[in-house]
């Protein structure tokens, strides 16, 4: 069973559509019923939303940018860590996102590799 | 959930005690709260559970000082949640987390979502059966059962169960502790169990709830406040075993319709003084008529499907005392059919007793007496030697009873029991017979 990373863009803290709190709890629910049924499957390793800001650091000279260093529709926004069998599985896992709920929003699948 | 609360009031009202009724609610939340609470977290942390649940009801006997809340169920499992969400979020809580839904604990996606959905009616039921199934598991001594169920799922203070047991702080936290260790050696799971384990591990659970009932109802020292709690509790355990399909079996019905019927009894039982009134004596007006329509109801349920539990036979037997008008016509002789059939099942010597004074009533009295004094076993025990006296008394040899009431009167040391006995022991000496108290 080979372990993937999904990362989620699009709707990132503060770029998604502003919720009322009816909305915000069936998102939730939403997000909840996704990994929630990942869980039961055992397939589910670790999952966070992110928050928009953040810090960059680069090269040699370990330089600190500050965020935002990407369009807002860039950003990742969060990430799910699953196990799937193959690209297939990892492809329909993907496909129940609650992010994908937004026309703006992308599911990145990355295999996670080996050193 | 509608049929608890009607309970509640039928319960609670018999004897007009408003304030009982609102700290009883309370502590269910209590026990409730721990319940969800150890399901999410997982066995290992129960002690956490029960420190949030404890630190929740602080607050509020805090802060309802001021003002009680609209909806004061509603405030505590808000503040229980976001306490248990605020302690999981704490660093390196996580590792000791060992329920199935920690992933969903660990991410923020997830984590209030999930707290929320536990403390729904359904989740919160259920995490209770998980608990009672837990607790009542075959590896844990009885009485180390009652006790961790009273203190998980009924709120008890280990200071109540104390009271309740007329045992000690200190051995009631040996016992619990020592149930909790078994459970966390055994790895005993939070399930319900499904398919054929249900019916073994259900036996166990009525039979917690059976010992806990009969705690309440015929422990003669412990106060009458806390003994109606443990009848309360036992009734309202089984009754979330009712509404759950699994454990919604016959014999879960025959013990719930059993504990209606004798719990109809228990002001009438009862006098002013707070002496014992005996079956013949006790004020049949006073019996709790919608206790015995729910003991009715849950009866005819329990007669679903061929199997007959003692519960079923000791249902009947309480039913036959309910339905009879008066003393005297009640139907003895089914009674003793009950009890014959009950002795197969359970021959304990104290079933026998009750069988032999059965057969007093439909038989005669020579013949219980010779049923009795086969029950070697029992002398050392009040009831024994009280019985005799009784039937002694009855055909008229004074002088034999009041040698059994005197040593009945030095086998127990509970004051209701001695001022009885002495009324019964005072007539062996004054003739003609007017007939035993």
């Amino acid at each position: 069973m080979a372990e993937f990373l999904l990362l989620f863009r699009g709707a990132a803290a503060g770029h998604g559509p502003v919720l009322s709190p009816d909305e915000r709890e069936a998102q939730m629910q939403r997000w909840m019923n996704w990994l929630g049924d990942l869980t039961k499957q055992g397939k589910m390793l670790g999952a966070q939303p992110l928050e928009a800001t953040g810090k960059v650091i680069q090269g040699t000279r370990k330089t600190v940018i500050d965020g935002p260093f990407a369009e807002g529709k860039e950003i990742v926004g969060g990430y799910l860590l699953c196990k799937a069998s193959n690209w297939d599985v990892a492809v329909e896992i993907s496909k129940g996102c609650p992010i994908l709920e937004h026309e703006q929003g992308t599911v990145e699948v990355r295999a996670v590799g080996q050193m | 959930m509608g049929e608890l609360l009607i309970f509640g009031f039928i319960f609670y009202n018999m004897q007009q005690e408003p304030n009982q009724l609102v700290d009883h609610l309370f502590r269910t939340e209590a026990g409730k709260m721990t319940a969800v609470l150890t399901r999410l977290f997982g066995f290992k942390q129960h002690e956490t559970a029960e420190d949030i649940v404890h630190d929740t009801i602080y607050q509020a006997l805090k802060e309802w000082r001021f003002r009680v809340p609209e909806n004061p169920t509603a405030w505590l499992y808000r503040v229980a949640k976001n306490k248990a969400i605020d302690y999981l979020r704490r660093e390196n809580r996580m590792a000791e987390i060992s329920s199935e839904l920690k992933p969903l604990l660990k991410s923020e996606y997830t984590l209030p979502t999930v707290v929320n959905f536990y403390f729904n009616e359904n989740e919160i039921a259920d995490s209770q059966l998980r608990m009672m199934f837990a607790a009542c598991h075959p590896a844990i001594p009885e009485e180390a059962q009652i006790a961790l169920v009273l203190k998980t799922l009924c709120g008890f203070s280990v200071e109540e169960i104390a009271r309740a047991f007329l045992s000690n702080k200190d051995s009631i936290e040996k016992r619990l502790y020592r149930a909790k260790e078994k459970i966390r050696e055994a790895n005993i799971q939070l399930d319900v169990p499904v398919g054929n384990d249900m019916q073994t591990r259900l036996e166990t659970v009525l039979q917690c709830i059976y010992l806990l009932f009969n705690e309440g109802y015929n422990s003669s020292t412990a106060d009458s406040v806390i003994r109606k709690d443990l009848c309360y509790e036992a009734i309202r355990l089984c009754l979330l075993l009712t509404e759950n399909p699994n454990s919604n079996l016959p014999e879960t019905n025959a013990l719930l319709a059993l504990m209606c019927y004798n719990a109809s009894r228990f002001d009438a039982r009862i006098d002013n003084d707070g002496l014992i009134v005996l079956l013949q004596d006790q004020d049949r007006t006073k019996w709790n008529k919608e206790l015995i329509q729910k003991g009715q109801y849950y009866f005819n349920i329990s007669s679903a499907g061929n199997h007959i539990s003692t519960y079923h036979l000791e249902a009947a037997i309480s039913s036959m005392h309910c339905m009879a008008a008066s003393f005297a016509q009640t139907n003895w002789k089914a009674i003793l059919g009950f009890y014959n059939l009950l002795t197969e099942r359970k021959p304990s010597p104290v079933v026998l007793l009750n069988r032999a004074i059965a057969l007093s009533f439909a038989e005669s009295k020579q013949a219980a007496i010779a049923e009795i004094k086969k029950l070697g076993s029992l002398q050392n025990h009040y009831l024994y030697n009280a019985a005799l006296g009784d039937l002694y008394f009855d055909i008229g040899k004074t002088d034999e009873a009041k040698v059994y009431y005197e040593t009945a009167l030095k086998q127990t040391h509970n004051p209701q029991e001695h001022e009885l006995l002495n009324k019964k022991l005072a007539l062996t000496s004054s003739k003609p017979n007017t007939g035993r108290p």
